[in-house]
């Protein structure tokens, strides 16, 4: 294994220590980065831009800042990569749509800036499906990711890419967007961590919007004191996103430290008896269960909790998230950026916007559109969108109501590991099923995390799911750190070590 | 096509229900959910950001100013001002509406039921109910090239200039105008007039109907008499001067009848106001008009107006026009008719500068309504635009009242200064009319004039007074009428009494 491998290997919490002890550069760790995407994303795809020059730029001027004296933020000189949904200045931002092809935007995306301003090389933008819509990558207009452990299958989305690049060691850290489950699925079946902060948590300025009242932004990283890492740096008030909240964010990276200590004494963990039995294949069940006994071991009080309207959590998304998409997409029409369609005969604008529409967005992105399109017409709106707000509500009751005999809640994060390439995307429903773990979070705006709990049956990876009130971000940290502390202590090591060694460009040139 | 009824006729046989939507621009420095400046007349898509041009990932944020300003209409319209209320999408597709929605205001109006009394023009109250004021943005500008009068048909290609998008606005929509009858024109030119006084009163908005920070949609109906249903509308768009608001309810008045008549439906649709030839056109039929899907917007919170910011606002409100109109009148003493005649002319502000800068009532009144009128009449400006301050007329009557000008010397000093030959006292000095004040040459040229006339100069000594005006009258000839014909009359009698 050559010095650069190595580095991979590191968590972005060591490579920060390294790099802080200036025993590598940030030059070093970004092009031992570039190289192992060079190496292995040609197998992956999980990059739909690789930016290297400006990340070894952006390397080399924190590496002359350190040496300067100047001082830098923990994570300065760790490389990232970015979900394609998060606008970049400079650097073509697609969210996976065949209509945003060659769009450069003229600005940063305010957790952007902070990553700039931190000092992270920005090593390239991570594949997705569609605007965010899927859970599996596989709707993206540019190809299908493939999963690390198993590249038949797939890599969960819409974050697909992050997870994958974060699992495949092309990156330490990633952005991730969560509307629905985007981050957390990914982690799940790739063996990774994944968090969605608080509605409300990380500025969403510069977040290409799906659904703009359940969207928010999060760390994709391989453990939980990294997602913490990275959660304080792109966290916090931003006052170009009205509903960002105005408050300093809870100690995260000291919760993730507390909970390594692998101490839960007085904790009350709740499992919600709706999200586990039927539907969920039993090697998810019997990790989860596992993990459970884990954290009872560790102090923890384990409780089971009710939320009965968790049961219409899909159907009510399912008339949100389209609703409100169907307006935020309205604005990709050909008129003043990205793609433009204009028809042979009588070219109106209206002609132009509709050829542009018509084959510029891919199958789920019209199917979601005309969904929310009719949810919100005229005499529709009170049946369709007007209930699943309702349904949205009682959700919000229900978490309240769990929070009151529990301190976090825990389910699987999704019911299955990952299915193969191919296997749901002609059936929409089947892949749609695959967030009902996730998104009643999201629904009522509480955060999420969501951390490897060992192989099931097939040899993959299982994710375990912590949930805490809204802006107790800080306890899925302390909860979720424990846990990994725990189960790395039966395994051995990380998760990630049990994961096929992907073959090299080099060896797959043989 | 039916023809049109003559106005008279139509309105003995049909009553006139309107209905007004007023669109207001704010004057803020900023746009409404960003921070693009709200100028007027820049280079096109210039006054930009990402959150103007509605680019990807970009997010409203709302101008706080913008809100005051439309609680502070709100406050002056009698309305109730919302506990709560919150920003809605109108969804529909147009290349000047960068999101394809514009986000305004739907179910939750930030200001409601209200009224307004508005002043007709022989001088009675009529008050008009206000439904609902609520904020928006505005769209930007199309500019249609290759096509006959700018219009989209036939255009080769159109341009469109953001600049406007996003410029804060507040509507204001009337509850249906009833009891109006075939004064509904005026009720409706003086209503938006009414509001635009109010706009700059209030300090929201420049008010500038020919840029268009105000303009009007008419609505009009007929019905046979006042007590049946109400008969099916049709709104006319953009009629942004006040007589376009008066001639475009008249004239769909006429046109309503004349379909009536010929026993046809109205139809419920929207019309387009030609200035040029005074007559509106069908434009979109209502009932194929789109679904606009309004649900609230997510990007935004509530916005919740602290009851002691509302309160601190309604305490900072200005004097409004009317009331303002009705104290003035009553310091000036003017009668009725003139206050009017002051009021309809534009010349409120004009003659209360002209009072501030030393002139009396009477005489700010006198130059305004008479000789500055007719000037302005004759170069078709307004009072407001002639060359000439209400501080220069004030100068120019202090003149007379110290008795260094009479009238017809002022007269030729305002002239001097409508030609830009400077102030009155400049002109004054540059054109040598100041009044003969040296009783000397006034005795000197009175003397001539008895001499002149010895048979005048006999009777007035005989105690006939009768003729005193023709030796004055010579007097001031002699002195090209420089001379103060007042002083001339005691100096004159002084003379003859010796």
């Amino acid at each position: 294994m050559s010095g650069g491998t190595e580095l991979t290997r590191l968590s972005a919490a060591a490579l920060a220590d390294k790099l802080t002890a200036k025993e590598v550069s940030s030059v070093e760790v970004t092009q031992a980065h570039l190289d192992r995407i060079a190496d292995v994303d040609h197998a992956i795809h999980a990059f739909l831009q690789v930016s290297g020059d400006a990340a070894l730029a952006a390397a080399a001027d924190v590496d002359a800042r350190r040496a300067a004296g100047e001082e830098l933020h923990a994570l300065a000189g760790v490389p990232i990569a970015v979900k394609d949904v998060v606008v970049t200045k400079g650097l073509e931002t697609t969210a996976g749509s065949k209509i945003l092809k060659g769009w450069i935007p003229p600005y940063d995306a305010t957790l952007v800036e902070r990553l700039k301003a931190a000092g992270l090389p920005i090593l390239g933008k991570t594949n997705m499906d569609e605007f965010a819509m899927g859970s599996s990558t596989e709707h993206s207009a540019y190809g299908n990711t493939h999963n690390p452990w198993d590249l038949d299958r797939i890599p969960g989305g819409s974050g697909g890419g992050s997870a994958a690049a974060v699992a495949a060691y092309e990156a330490p850290l990633a952005i991730g967007t969560d509307t629905g489950g985007s981050i957390r699925q990914p982690a799940a079946v790739t063996g990774t961590v994944g968090v969605k902060p608080t509605y409300g948590g990380v500025s969403r300025y510069g977040l290409i919007a799906l659904a703009s009242s359940l969207d928010q932004a999060g760390p994709v990283t391989r453990t939980v004191l990294d997602s913490a890492l990275l959660h304080e740096l792109i966290g916090g008030h931003d006052p170009r996103d009205s509903t960002s909240i105005d408050e300093p964010l809870p100690a995260l990276v000291a919760a993730a430290r507390q909970g390594a200590n692998g101490d839960l004494s007085g904790v009350r963990v709740g499992v919600i008896r709706e999200l586990q039995g039927e539907g969920y294949q039993p090697g998810v069940l019997a990790r989860f269960e596992e993990s459970l006994e884990l954290l009872r071991g560790a102090g923890a009080e384990i409780v089971e909790v009710s939320c009965p309207h968790f049961t219409y959590a899909l159907a009510a998304y399912y008339l949100i998230l389209p609703a409100e998409a169907s307006s935020n997409l309205a604005k990709f029409d050909g008129m003043r950026f990205g793609l433009r369609v204009v028809p042979e005969d009588n070219p109106t604008a209206e002609r132009v916007m509709s050829a542009t529409r018509g084959q510029g967005f891919g199958d789920e992105v019209k199917r979601r559109i005309i969904l929310g399109t009719y949810a919100l017409s005229a005499g529709y709106y009170d049946a369709y969108y007007g209930s699943a707000q309702k349904v949205r509500t009682l959700i919000q009751r229900d978490f309240t109501a769990a929070f009151e005999t529990a301190d976090v809640l825990v389910s699987p994060t999704a019911p299955t590991t990952a299915f193969k390439l191919g296997e749901k995307l002609d059936d929409p429903l089947a892949m749609y099923l695959n967030d009902v773990a996730t998104i009643p979070a999201n629904l009522a705006g509480v955060p999420g995390l969501s951390l490897p709990s060992g192989l099931s049956d097939d040899g993959l990876p299982v994710g375990f799911q912590v949930l805490a009130p809204a802006k107790a971000d800080d306890r899925l940290y302390r909860v979720g750190a424990a846990l990994e502390a725990l189960l790395e202590n039966e395994w051995g090591g990380p998760l990630l070590l049990k994961a096929p060694e992907l073959a090299t460009e080099l060896e797959a040139g043989k | 096509m039916s023809t049109l009824v003559d106005y008279d006729d139509a309105v003995e046989r049909y009553d006139t229900v309107i209905g007004i939507e007023v669109h207001v621009e704010l004057g803020t420095r900023t746009k409404m959910f960003d921070g693009a400046p709200a100028g007027f007349g820049e280079e096109p898509n210039t006054s930009i950001t990402p959150v103007s041009l509605g680019l990807p990932g970009s997010l409203p944020v709302v101008n706080g100013l913008a809100v005051e300003y439309a609680i502070r209409i709100g406050l002056a319209l009698n309305c109730s001002i919302a506990q709560t209320c919150r920003f809605a999408r109108k969804n529909y597709f147009y290349p000047d509406v960068p999101k394809n929605f514009q986000t305004s205001q739907y179910d939750e109006p930030i200001a409601y039921e209200g009224w307004v009394d508005v002043e007709l023009d022989d001088g009675s109250i009529f008050r008009v109910e206000i439904e609902r004021a609520h904020m928006e943005e505005d769209a930007g500008k199309n500019t249609h090239i290759g096509g006959s009068d700018g219009r989209i048909h036939g255009a080769e290609y159109s341009l469109v200039d953001y600049n406007r998008a996003g410029i804060p606005l507040v509507e204001i929509v009337t509850k249906p105008i009833t009891g109006a009858g075939a004064r509904a024109p005026e009720v409706a030119r003086a209503y938006v007039q009414t509001l635009r006084d109010l706009f700059r009163a209030l300090e929201v908005s420049e008010a500038r109907m020919e840029r268009g920070n105000v303009r009007a949609d008419v609505n009009v109906s007929i019905r046979p008499t006042p007590g049946s249903p109400l008969g099916t509308r049709t709104e006319t768009k953009n009629v942004n001067s006040f007589r376009s608001v008066e001639r475009a309810v008249r004239y769909e008045v006429s046109r309503q009848a004349g379909v009536l008549d010929d026993g046809v439906a109205i139809i419920q649709e929207t019309r387009h106001w030609h200035e040029d030839t005074g007559t509106t056109a069908s434009g979109r039929v209502k009932s194929d008009a789109e679904d606009y899907r309004y649900f609230p917007e997510p990007d935004l919170v509530p916005i919740a107006p602290d009851r002691a910011w509302i309160e601190e606002i309604r305490a900072r409100l200005p004097e409004l026009p009317a009331a303002r109109r009705r104290r003035l009148q009553g310091e000036w003493q003017y009668a009725d008719a003139e206050m009017r005649d002051v009021v309809n002319a534009g010349a409120v502000e004009l003659i209360e500068t002209t009072i501030a800068a030393g002139a009396s009532p009477a005489a700010a009144r006198k130059w305004w309504m008479g000789e500055l009128a007719r000037t302005a009449k004759q170069q078709e400006v307004e009072l407001a635009d002639l060359p000439v301050t209400p501080t220069q007329v004030g100068q120019l009557q202090k003149l007379v009242d110290d008795g260094r000008i009479n009238d017809k010397l002022a007269r030729q000093v305002l002239e001097g200064v409508l030609a830009g030959e400077g102030d009155p006292e400049t002109v004054l000095v540059a054109r040598g009319l100041e009044v003969v004040s040296d009783d000397g040459p006034l005795l000197e040229a009175i003397d001539a004039a008895l001499a002149a006339q010895p048979d005048i100069a006999e009777k007035i000594r005989s105690g006939n007074l009768g003729p005193v005006g023709a030796i004055i009258g010579a007097v001031m000839k002699a002195t090209r009428g420089q001379a103060d014909a007042g002083r001339v009359r005691e100096l004159l009698l002084e003379r003859i009494a010796q």
